[in-house]
């Protein structure tokens, strides 16, 4: 155990318990960033990307989450929803302004963003898309004009420059594993983004408005028939889809602070996640959102990080060839 | 091309409008009519080449010179786009990344050129070891430049169209893909400073073959070649669309599963009119990059490509000449407002957006025969509004 042969590839996991914070990087050459301690190098190639990996997945996860509900569910490409994530951002900025960093800030922001993103996005709605249902391109482009002035609007309210928000001190700690010292943020973000993930599933399953969510995507005409108002599911899902959205803003500000233009960064990333997952699959956002974040760090400790970025999405573009439905799909009719 | 002579006589406007109303409008009207819906387009680009061959170089100043070629370098990208989406139904978010391809040969070239024959260029000197990528050393020549000017961003298009187009990618999944391609191509470039320049790009260059660029006759050549490019591109692509190939285009977009049932391929046919996009689109880069003297990540990445399809929108995205003149509007726009209010331009162009998609979807150019429809006959006012009716009703299909 512990080799130090520097052209070891990073899936020999050897564990090593020792000084879990040496940095040892694998790269495809075959060189080894030391910083001192050789013993640790197997130990931190494998652990800490996977770690960090998954909360990054975790992000995705609760940035696509919202868009499971728009995109999957209604059809409708709302390039806003990074803005959305921004939203939740600044309302977590703004509840610490007013409380102060305590330790319950953050548990005021989460719901207050919730609230704050789902009235945005339901305004959305009301005012741009319930007139573009029939054309989901046009959704497209609109909500990009949304977009660029909810972004200048930041930008002028809050400037140009991001502002930090503090965790909590009892997120400030880390957790050993496997000898990698992981900041309790990132596992916030993992129970938060699951525990959203199990309430959405849980509404849609179990929850009367559920039921009607999934009647209108299956079948609007019949659910109208039924009395279902299906304009009230659309501006309910839309309400719920862009709250998640806020939601995923205020984990997202713990990790890397607010900016105007945040939302810019997630929006693309969150679309192939859902798009890999299976249109409206809930499961299968869940596992896209973990290997796309998972791929993306192992291949940032690999080679650079917009270079893992480049590549990521050139794996998610030949998966998309190969399987253009995603890992999931609902059966249709249609002949496409 | 040439195929076009059996152009059936019920079709007079495929030139403007693929729509069934103008037909049945036409029909009935003289042959002059007829002749002048099928042959007006030409008069107006005649009338366009001369406003921007003749009159603009005699009348503007050289400042206001470069920045009209600029916006017509900018018009050569959104007429592709016009192409691809308007005609074709498919929405490109990532022309930039064709617009790079052009613009970064371009570049590379005008860059060996500083640097002198066997000259290093000089921000390889700064970031890296002073050695040049060999894929650099071609483009010490000014035709295999302008070779891969056209060929590169066909192979690239012809890659990506048909991998994406036969898996029957469409609709918004499409969109979505292309954007992500303009994000992966500006990342790549940042990334690689030492072979692109990275985040500043490739500026300071002083030939264009040969020509010396502070020389203001030089100048407005350049601006007459990129406004003269302009023209060439609208008339072939007036005469791509009256042609038996631009209604194919526009059938496989209103129908595409009715023209598999005739025994198309939908995506060859879609695929041709994606690689003419980037090929104009590349034309483009190529004609922006020795007009503003640099060209960076920003103007190939996401935001950039959607500034494009701004100026389409605006125009009209199924029109001959709203891509093109809408550039040009969306650029002046663009320079006149962002220059005295910058933050002012992005609460105006946001909203552009919205108001075009939402009010005005055919852009400007659907609003004369909108008026024209409600002036000349109450009951056909429904069907001739929309121009994209068919395309979107069979949208939710086509996501289901």
């Amino acid at each position: 155990m512990g080799s130090n042969s520097g052209l070891r590839p990073w899936f020999s996991i050897d564990v090593f318990v020792g000084d879990g914070r040496a940095r040892a990087r694998l790269s495809p050459t075959g060189r080894t960033l030391l910083d001192d301690d050789v013993k640790a190098e197997t130990v931190d190639v494998f652990t800490t990307p996977f770690l960090t990996g998954t909360a990054n997945g975790a992000i995705l996860l609760m940035a696509a989450l919202g868009l499971t509900l728009t995109f999957g569910q209604m059809g409708v490409i709302n390039m806003a929803h990074g803005e959305f994530l921004m939203v939740g951002a600044y309302v977590a900025y703004l509840t610490q302004q007013v409380t102060g960093a305590t330790g319950f800030s953050i548990v005021v922001a989460l719901p207050m963003a919730f609230i704050f993103a789902g009235l945005l996005g339901l305004l959305l709605e009301i005012t741009v898309i319930q007139w573009m249902y029939e054309r989901p391109l046009d959704t497209l482009l609109a909500t990009v004009g949304v977009a660029l002035v909810l972004q200048q609007l930041a930008q002028d309210v809050f400037g140009a420059q991001g502002d930090p928000v503090v965790a909590p001190t009892w997120l400030g700690g880390r957790i050993s594993v496997f000898g990698y010292e992981w900041p309790h943020r990132q596992l916030f973000t993992i129970v938060l983004a699951l525990g959203a993930l199990g309430a959405l599933s849980a509404v849609l399953k179990y929850t009367g408005f559920g039921r009607r969510i999934r009647a209108t995507v299956q079948n609007r005409q019949l659910a109208e028939t039924l009395g279902v108002s299906t304009r009230n599911v659309d501006r309910i899902t839309f309400f719920l889809g862009s709250g998640l959205a806020g939601l995923g803003g205020v984990a997202i500000s713990l990790i890397s602070g607010t900016n105007p233009t945040l939302g810019t960064a997630y929006i693309i990333p969150a679309f192939l996640v859902v798009v890999v997952g299976g249109v409206g699959q809930l499961k299968g956002t869940l596992i896209a959102a973990w290997v796309v974040g998972v791929v993306t760090a192992f291949l940032t400790d690999w080679i650079s990080g917009s270079m893992a970025q480049v590549l990521t999405f050139a794996l998610v573009v030949i998966f998309l060839v190969m399987r253009p439905q995603g890992l999931f799909t609902a059966r249709t009719r249609s002949l496409a | 091309m040439k195929m076009t002579a059996k152009e059936s006589p019920d079709q007079p406007d495929a030139g403007r409008r693929h729509g069934a109303q103008g037909a049945a409008g036409a029909r009935s009207t003289s042959s002059l009519a007829q002749r002048l819906s099928t042959y007006g387009p030409l008069i107006g680009i005649a009338v366009l080449a001369f406003l921007l061959l003749v009159w603009a170089p005699n009348s503007l100043s050289t400042f206001r010179l470069g920045n009209l070629g600029r916006y017509c370098a900018l018009g050569l990208a959104s007429m592709g786009i016009g192409l691809a989406w308007g005609r074709g139904g498919m929405l490109v978010l990532g022309q930039g990344v064709f617009f790079g391809l052009g613009a970064y040969a371009m570049a590379m070239h005008m860059k060996l050129e500083v640097a002198g024959p066997g000259g290093v260029p000089d921000f390889m000197m700064l970031y890296g070891d002073g050695t040049m990528p060999s894929w650099w050393e071609p483009f010490r020549s000014g035709p295999f430049t302008l070779f891969a000017i056209v060929a590169v961003p066909l192979v690239v298009s012809f890659l990506l169209g048909y991998a994406i187009l036969k898996r029957r990618v469409k609709g918004s999944y499409f969109a979505i893909l292309t954007q992500a391609m303009a994000v992966a191509f500006a990342t790549l470039l940042v990334a690689t400073i030492k072979q692109t320049g990275g985040f500043n790009g490739l500026n300071t260059f002083s030939t264009f073959f040969g020509h010396n660029l502070y020389n203001p006759e030089v100048q407005t050549n350049i601006y007459r070649l990129a406004a003269g490019l302009m023209i060439v591109f609208l008339v072939i692509l007036w005469q791509l669309y009256r042609s038996r190939y631009g209604e194919l285009l526009v059938a496989t977009r209103d129908a595409e599963e009715r023209i598999r049932f005739l025994g198309y391929d939908p995506a060859n046919i879609k695929l041709a009119a994606f690689m003419m996009a980037a090929v104009m689109a590349s034309i483009g880069g190529a004609m922006f990059v020795p007009i503003v003297g640099i060209v960076s990540p920003s103007n190939v990445d996401a935001s950039a490509s959607i500034l494009l399809v701004a100026g389409v929108a605006l125009g009209g995205r199924a029109s001959l000449f709203g891509p093109a003149l809408g550039a040009i509007a969306v650029g002046y726009g663009r320079s006149t407002l962002s220059e005295s209010f910058p933050t002012q331009w992005t609460y105006f162009l946001g909203g552009l957006f919205i108001v075009v998609v939402l009010l005005l979807p055919g852009g400007v150019a659907s609003l004369w025969p909108m008026l024209r429809s409600r002036l000349s006959s109450v009951q056909r006012k429904p069907s001739s509004i929309d121009v994209d009716d068919g395309l979107e009703a069979d949208e939710p299909a086509v996501l289901a």
